[in-house]
């Protein structure tokens, strides 16, 4: 219950602003161009995550399951760092490989009710969310004409493998709005080949921009600023356009609002605190490789 | 459906399974018709079997109507019994597939509600089901199990 709540809680998007959601999605897009220049395998070469620091600043996305919850009520130092433990001796086990929503994925599970106890869905990652031991993912696959989506707890101790068949990131966060595309857009097939992402290469952003079904859609879609998608707004039902014209015009409190902006992040130095044992995890796994050469 | 009542956080949790709350609306317009997601009364669900009734009902555009669902809190979930108005006729039929995002990771969550119809004997009407259908739903028992052997696919 605990878990459902919480996701309830991010589900309903409470931490998300009006129009500045849109301007600080092309930001954070902007920002994460700029870090995701290389590989993490050449970390000396990524810009720290601020100014004397020594973790790199790439991190916020690749490992964001890492941060704790922005929500300060439900916060606790101690237990955070023991999930964080936790978390890397899964890591051990388990290698959960870089990805963002739009990269094509594929999870094995252990299943009593599968055929040889396994089960595996390949698909493309719509959403990430959750921090801690909580994060999870969701995948999307058109099967037989028929969408379907799947919820996967990255930290599920019945997760066998977690694949990236294609590493690539979209213009959006989450990409929920698939479910209103033609279905090619979301069919991947189950036999796909794995195509390794060369290191030192940024990682590839697909900029497809999509057209949404004619209504009715599951969705109110032209009120989250998404970037993926088009639509006409002559075509929206009576009256939306109108509404939609009214959320369009920007909250001009907002940008004074400072610590309506402090709630919503973790300062930094908190996120180096977050990220120390992920990163020293790293290090010596790098340590280890270079020694058996 | 738009309401104006403030939301209250039974009604977010009701939203959770689709998408965030849209950023950009006033707080009074979320959806009372999100009851959609579940499966209940007058709710409309999509055959997925080749049965002749239900092809029939399916290529007529008018989906079969739930009138009641065999368990005590008479919302269905997969792996239900239920029963459904289709063309005229009486019929019961069991849940497939569902759009209402499932507590448990593994659980697939799909586009429509899915139906397949079986006669008064338990035994499914048609003879192939043409979607995937949840692995999951082979730890149930009784008679569901003879509609799992006419699935193709499972997922």
């Amino acid at each position: 219950m605990a878990l459902s709540r919480k996701f309830a809680l991010r589900m309903a998007g409470v931490d998300i602003t009006r129009i500045t959601a849109r301007k600080e999605s092309i930001l954070a897009s902007k920002a994460a161009k700029t870090v995701l220049q290389k590989d993490i395998k050449d970390i000396e070469k990524i810009p720290p995550l601020r100014p004397g620091s020594e973790i790199p600043a790439s991190y916020k996305y690749i490992y964001p399951e890492f941060l704790a919850s922005t929500d300060m009520v439900r916060r606790n130092t101690l237990c955070e760092k023991l999930v964080r433990l936790d978390m890397l001796k899964r890591r051990t086990v388990l290698s959960i490989p870089e990805f963002y929503p739009g990269s094509i994925m594929a999870v094995t599970i252990s299943d009593p009710n599968a055929p040889n106890k396994l089960s595996r869905f390949v698909g493309i990652c719509i959403c990430r969310g959750g921090n801690g031991l909580n994060a999870f993912i969701i995948l999307r696959n058109v099967v037989d004409g028929l969408g379907v989506e799947i919820m996967y707890n990255l930290y599920n101790p019945t997760v066998r493998e977690i694949q990236v068949l294609r590493l690539e990131r979209r213009l959006d966060d989450q990409l929920f709005y698939l479910r209103d595309c033609a279905p090619e857009h979301s069919t991947v097939p189950f036999d796909l080949d794995v195509t390794p992402h060369p290191t030192g290469v940024a990682v590839p952003l697909n900029e497809t921009v999509l057209k949404l079904n004619p209504h009715p859609w599951k969705t109110r879609w032209e009120l989250y600023h998404f970037r993926g998608i088009t639509f006409d707004p002559k075509e929206l039902p009576l009256g939306r356009a109108k509404q939609l014209e009214k959320a369009l015009q920007p909250h001009e409190w907002v940008k004074f609002d400072i610590m309506k902006k402090y709630r919503n992040q973790i300062v930094l130095e908190d996120q180096e605190e977050m990220f120390k044992d992920i990163y020293q995890f790293n290090n010596a796994r790098l340590e280890k490789r270079r020694s058996r050469r | 459906m738009i309401s104006r009542v403030q939301p209250t956080f039974s009604s977010l949790l009701r939203s959770y399974p689709s998408v965030p709350f849209p950023p950009a609306l006033p707080a009074r317009t979320f959806s009372t018709t999100e009851g959609r997601l579940l499966i209940r009364h007058q709710t409309r669900m999509r055959v997925v079997d080749n049965s002749a009734i239900g092809q029939q009902c399916m290529a007529a555009g008018k989906w079969a109507k739930v009138f009641h669902v065999y368990n005590k809190r008479r919302v269905g979930t997969l792996g239900d019994k239920v029963m459904v108005a289709i063309m005229g006729q009486k019929k019961r039929g069991y849940i497939v597939g569902v759009v209402r995002r499932q507590m448990v990771p593994g659980v697939p969550t799909v586009d429509t509600n899915n139906l397949v119809l079986i006669d008064e004997s338990g035994a499914p009407l048609g003879t192939r089901i043409n979607v995937p259908i949840p692995m999951m739903l082979r730890s149930k028992k009784g008679d569901i199990a003879k509609i799992l052997s006419i699935a193709t696919r499972f997922v």
